[in-house]
């Protein structure tokens, strides 16, 4: 499917700019070229299937399902899948959790929603196809979902409505099923087209920059470090390399754009596709700018509790992930 | 009569990104409205919205989550 691309690079790389093959530098840019392309070409594709898809499934229309619909047990996979279709700003997070909250919907669903909504999200979607093939994004997929539901289903039994900041806790007494009038577009799909478009544009404008340099970064080591270089260093039998990569993930806060490309010649170079999946759900799922940002609605405990949960589903998952694959 | 603009956002690039856009849109056509950021996300959630930034024009949530076109913007405001 991609083989158009890799000519391309081929020819651009050999042919116009001569180089010799087998090069470092000619490797190197070859990597880049095709990388560039191939992952643009799919980061747009993702983005605007996903456009259209949030169109039909916004926030709104979100929130009154899950606050109306008894769903036994489900609601918390029902609120990590609508997490993967929404689009996530962490500045949006704040307000989302409250209207979570105000529908009357319980805390353990809206982390589950806050877990995945940033975790498997349009980007990384893209990122992961381009990069890793599509069996390692269906891994992660569906991993993040599950980490989303499981997680968010600790945090309800853990019963953590105390640690809400008072005014918080104040609206969850007065949480109402009721439900503010949505008024749902009706609007075909050639005139939601328009918004979807710029939309995209606004993404892909945003995450460009960090893709090329993510790539360029991995360009370099792909054309200099030597195959398996990691292996020594992070084998797979090295019990620790999973939680360390995790939680040095934890603080750092990329958009998955930056960091996606230059993971995956980690793993080329030889470190174990589980302890890269587990790092890079930590720089994707939680950040330290995102926990700043819900100081306002959870207290520090909270916050804490909130992370470390994560944190440590991702470990096990990073575990398991060494494991299977 | 002067219309009033309000910005909800917590202080996000996008918000920052859609205020200076209405302001442009409302020098360029000379348009009667006063502009206001609401920050305080109290405030914010009192228009209940769950996504920002969003653009409020005399009380009425226009656009919500996404960041507007200026023609958009310009006939949200006529």
């Amino acid at each position: 499917m991609f083989d158009w691309i890799q000519d391309l690079a081929d020819w651009t790389v050999y042919k116009v700019l001569e180089l010799d093959k087998g090069a470092h530098l000619a490797e190197a840019l070859n990597f880049f070229i095709y990388d560039t392309i191939k992952i643009l070409l799919l980061l747009f594709v993702i983005i605007f299937f996903m456009g259209i898809v949030n169109s039909y499934f916004p926030i709104d229309k979100v929130k009154n399902y899950l606050s109306r619909n008894k769903l036994y047990g489900l609601e918390y996979l029902m609120a990590s899948l609508f997490g993967v279709v929404t689009p996530f700003c962490s500045c949006s997070s704040v307000p989302l959790f409250i209207g979570f909250v105000r529908g009357g919907i319980p805390l353990g669903v809206t982390f589950a929603f806050l877990i995945t909504s940033p975790l498997v999200n349009e980007v990384a979607i893209g990122l992961f196809i381009g990069l890793f093939g599509l069996k390692t994004t269906l891994i992660y997929v569906t991993s993040g979902i599950l980490l989303g539901t499981i997680s968010g289903y600790i945090l309800q039994k853990l019963k953590l409505e105390s640690y809400l900041t008072p005014w918080v806790k104040e609206l969850l007494a007065n949480a109402q099923k009721e439900q503010d009038a949505f008024i749902a577009d009706k609007k075909a799909l050639k005139d939601r087209l328009p918004v979807i478009w710029d939309e995209v544009l606004t993404i892909l404008k945003g995450v460009i920059p960090y893709v090329i340099v993510g790539i360029a970064i991995g360009g370099l080591m792909h054309g200099y470090i030597p195959e398996g270089f990691f292996e020594k260093y992070m084998a797979k039998d090295n019990f620790f390399a999973v939680p360390i990569a995790t939680i040095l993930a934890v603080p750092m806060y990329s958009n998955a754009s930056g960091i996606l490309p230059v993971a995956q010649v980690l793993v080329a170079k030889g470190i174990p596709l589980g302890t890269a999946i587990a790092f890079m759900m930590g720089v994707v799922g939680l950040s330290l700018p995102e926990a700043m940002l819900l100081k306002k609605v959870m207290t520090l405990k909270l916050i804490a509790i909130f992370f470390g949960v994560v944190t440590l589903c991702i470990i096990i998952s990073g575990y398991l992930f060494n494991i299977l694959l | 009569m002067s219309k009033v603009i309000k910005i909800l956002g917590t202080g996000c690039p996008k918000c920052k990104t859609m205020t200076s856009l209405v302001t442009e849109v409302v020098n360029e056509n000379n348009i009667d409205a006063s502009i206001e950021k609401v920050e305080d996300i109290m405030e914010i959630m009192t228009y209940n919205v769950m996504s920002t930034p969003a653009l409020v024009v005399d009380d009425v949530i226009t656009i919500k989550g996404r960041i507007p076109s200026k023609n958009e913007i310009l006939a949200l405001l006529n």
